[in-house]
């Protein structure tokens, strides 16, 4: 997809009128960190599993190149084919031929980020073959011409009424009077439709949350079942994956999924965890012909033992959005990419550049939310400044900032300068604003004060006050 | 068959700063994959007998199946027709080409009409073995094979799993061992069914609004029946 990650701040300002955004920001908010926080405290070894899940993590990280030729050995022993593709390009060519070769009109897909991230559908469409969504979420922007604003749960931004509404413009053939008018409603519809979809797509594409190196397998997540229909139907399966998700054995991926829906959603386990290794077998009556994994690096292996090396630990649970002050303020699609709240922040330089993503490592307080519930142990707040360290280094910071960034480091590095200078601006700024108590403008902070008031000092700094007190002590 | 494969893996060797591994640095990934071992485990599943029944059933119910135990195979047709008549639900069934569902004696319940084989379209209550139990979140493990075609899990809108408490595992774990020793006889590595689905609860989806609603693509409901081998 097209980035709009250029225009963040207009992005945000227009998220933060949207109404129906700030309903479901809040539901979200009230919803997924409190089930999250309640499976958590059911589970006494949460803390070392994720412990355990980082370590097999570094292991995959430390011996990448070994574990995927392993995993590649026991696909192709199985009868299925690996494609290793560099870049976004290399891997909607290698796609798009399976389908071309396939003979395919209609490709059922379940949800993949990968997927978003090369723009599959995108290609497929231009090559006249029609990719349908079959997570409910999915599904309902894939009709209104949305991208996901959330990694687990794409259409979070959208009311019922929203749905509706797209549904009776999109859904052709159907009484115009028939009754929409409960969530119920929507899904028997939408389950209806998808069904035909899923018996007559000619090729099923997957994401794969892990690949098993053991045992040449994929292993797919999904609530609803989608991914299960969309392998098993269609004569070819196609899975979307990139290199970090290689994982060593069946009992490592246990562990990961131990943590992977807890953190995601609260849920004990995710209801269908499928581990899907090959093609149809002598003696199977259903399963696909044909197993093929397009493996997809976009930049991966570069990162690896780099200053975002810990990123590629990430397993898309999407908790680091759920507790994100910023996220949950104006949503995902403000981020103006695929990746949206803190790991968005932190992938998208990466992926789509520092000049084009620059705003996000930047929107973000570095409360430290985001580490504190990672699964992974990712610290996505030093990342963030890393990008920044870069962004000015390479001088992509607005000329205002840098001076006054620059003016700022001369103080600190001169403490007694910084007393004095700090002391004077409160004093200065006690004795004007004492009346009125705050600000309503500040020179210099327009941006700051355009939505709140500046509480004016009391007329000491913190430093100042502390030495007198420590001073008053015995 | 592409570049891309010498260049990924050209890249990763460049950023660790080293060449494919040696030997003697494989020795320690190798021997990971090849003697597999449990990394740390819940102490939840860790009980055994009539607790890890019972746990099994608690987890099951959380999340929306309904679970029956019965004394015999020959009692679970009765189960089943009471259930079918319960939800109001049609009493044809499609039952795996199963040995072990061929065993039980549908024909005593004279309202059930039991076809074995895999699904076709217009099923809508699909009857499956189960490879195991996992007590820990009340999950099942199926396999595809001749026996268990994997289509017949998703497709009907009511899934009805028999299993008998000997094939209750406490945890994750227990149940990739016995998956492992099921398949022992192939070539090494090669224990692995063509798919294995791991199983909790009926199909679900909280897209519209965060609203849950149950039978999103997959079954609306499923029942377990579990079969008492262990005595009581």
């Amino acid at each position: 997809m097209e980035s709009t990650s250029r225009t963040f701040e207009d992005n945000a300002r227009k998220a933060l009128i949207d109404a129906d955004l700030r309903r479901a920001l809040t539901k979200l908010g009230h919803g997924f960190p409190v089930k999250r926080r309640m499976a958590v405290e059911r589970l006494p070894e949460f803390e070392g599993l994720r412990d355990a899940a980082r370590a097999i993590k570094e292991d995959v990280l430390e011996n990448l190149d070994f574990y995927l030729e392993r995993f590649e050995e026991r696909v192709v022993e199985q009868g299925g084919q690996v494609h290793w593709c560099v870049d976004a390009a290399e891997a909607n060519q290698a796609v798009l031929a399976i389908c071309q070769e396939a003979g395919a009109r209609t490709v059922t897909k379940s949800k993949s980020m990968i997927g978003e991230e090369i723009a599959i559908n995108e290609h497929l469409e231009a090559n006249g073959i029609t990719p349908v969504e079959t997570d409910l979420g999915e599904y309902i922007i894939q009709l209104r011409g949305e991208p996901p604003s959330h990694i687990i749960a794409p259409a979070i931004h959208l009311s019922m009424d929203q749905v509706t509404e797209t549904f009776r413009q999109c859904h052709d053939g159907l009484a115009a009077d028939r009754e929409l008018s409960e969530p119920r409603d929507l899904l028997e519809e939408a389950r209806a439709i998808l069904r035909q979809k899923f018996l007559a797509a000619d090729v099923g594409i997957t994401g794969a949350n892990m690949l098993i190196a053991e045992t040449g397998s994929v292993a797919v997540v999904t609530n609803e079942g989608n991914a299960d229909l969309t392998m098993t139907l269609p004569r070819v399966h196609v899975v979307i994956a990139s290199l970090e998700k290689v994982v060593p054995t069946l009992e490592d991926a246990t562990t990961i999924l131990r943590v992977l829906a807890r953190s995601a959603t609260g849920q004990e386990t995710s209801v269908y965890t499928t581990f899907a290794s090959g093609p149809r077998r002598p003696g199977d009556s259903d399963g696909p012909e044909e197993f093929h994994v397009v493996l997809l690096d976009n930049g991966r292996g570069a990162m690896l033992g780099g200053d975002f090396h810990d990123v590629l630990r990430c397993i898309r649970c999407g908790a680091c959005l759920n507790h994100c002050p910023v996220y949950g303020t104006i949503g995902g699609h403000a981020y103006g990419w695929v990746y949206s709240g803190p790991i968005g922040a932190v992938l998208s330089p990466g992926l789509i550049g520092l000049e084009e993503a620059g705003h996000l490592p930047n929107a973000s307080t570095l409360c430290g939310k985001c580490e504190e519930v990672c699964p992974m142990r990712i610290p996505l707040p030093k990342m963030l400044r890393h990008w920044r360290t870069r962004q000015f280094d390479r001088d992509l910071v607005p000329p205002a900032s840098r001076a006054a960034l620059k003016g700022w480091a001369f103080l600190a590095k001169r403490p007694a300068l910084y007393r004095a200078a700090t002391g004077l601006a409160m004093r200065l700024l006690g004795a004007l604003g004492r009346r009125r108590g705050a600000f309503r403008r500040m020179p210099l902070a327009g941006g700051w004060t355009a939505a709140r008031d500046l509480p004016a000092p009391e007329g000491a700094t913190f430093m100042a006050q502390w030495s007198r007190r420590k001073g008053a002590r015995p | 068959m592409t570049t891309g494969r010498e260049t990924i893996l050209g890249n990763i060797r460049k950023s660790l700063n080293r060449g494919p591994l040696s030997a003697e640095r494989a020795a320690g990934p190798e021997h990971r994959l090849k003697a597999a071992k449990p990394n740390l485990v819940p102490a939840r599943g860790a009980v055994e007998g009539a607790e890890r029944v019972a746990l099994f059933i608690a987890e099951a119910e959380k999340v929306d199946t309904t679970v029956s135990r019965v004394a015999a195979a020959a009692e679970v047709p009765g189960v089943v027709a009471a259930y079918l008549a319960a939800h109001d639900l049609p009493t044809a069934l499609k039952a795996a080409p199963d040995p072990a569902l061929a065993d039980i004696p549908w024909s005593r319940q004279s309202t059930l009409a039991v076809r074995q084989g895999g699904p076709e379209g217009g099923d809508e209550v699909g009857v499956t073995g189960a490879l195991a139990g996992i007590a820990e979140t009340g999950t099942l493990m199926l396999v595809s094979g001749p026996h268990s075609p994997t289509t017949l899990n998703f497709l009907p809108d009511t899934h009805i799993a028999v299993l008998t408490t000997g094939a209750i595992d406490g945890t994750y774990e227990e149940a990739w061992a016995r998956l492992r020793a099921a398949g022992s006889e192939g070539p090494e590595g090669a224990f692995m069914p063509r798919t294995v689905n791991l199983i909790t609860g009926p199909s679900r989806t909280a897209d519209i609004e965060q609203t849950l609603l149950l039978g999103a693509h997959g079954p609306r409901r499923l029942l377990i029946v579990i079969i008492d081998d262990q005595g009581p």
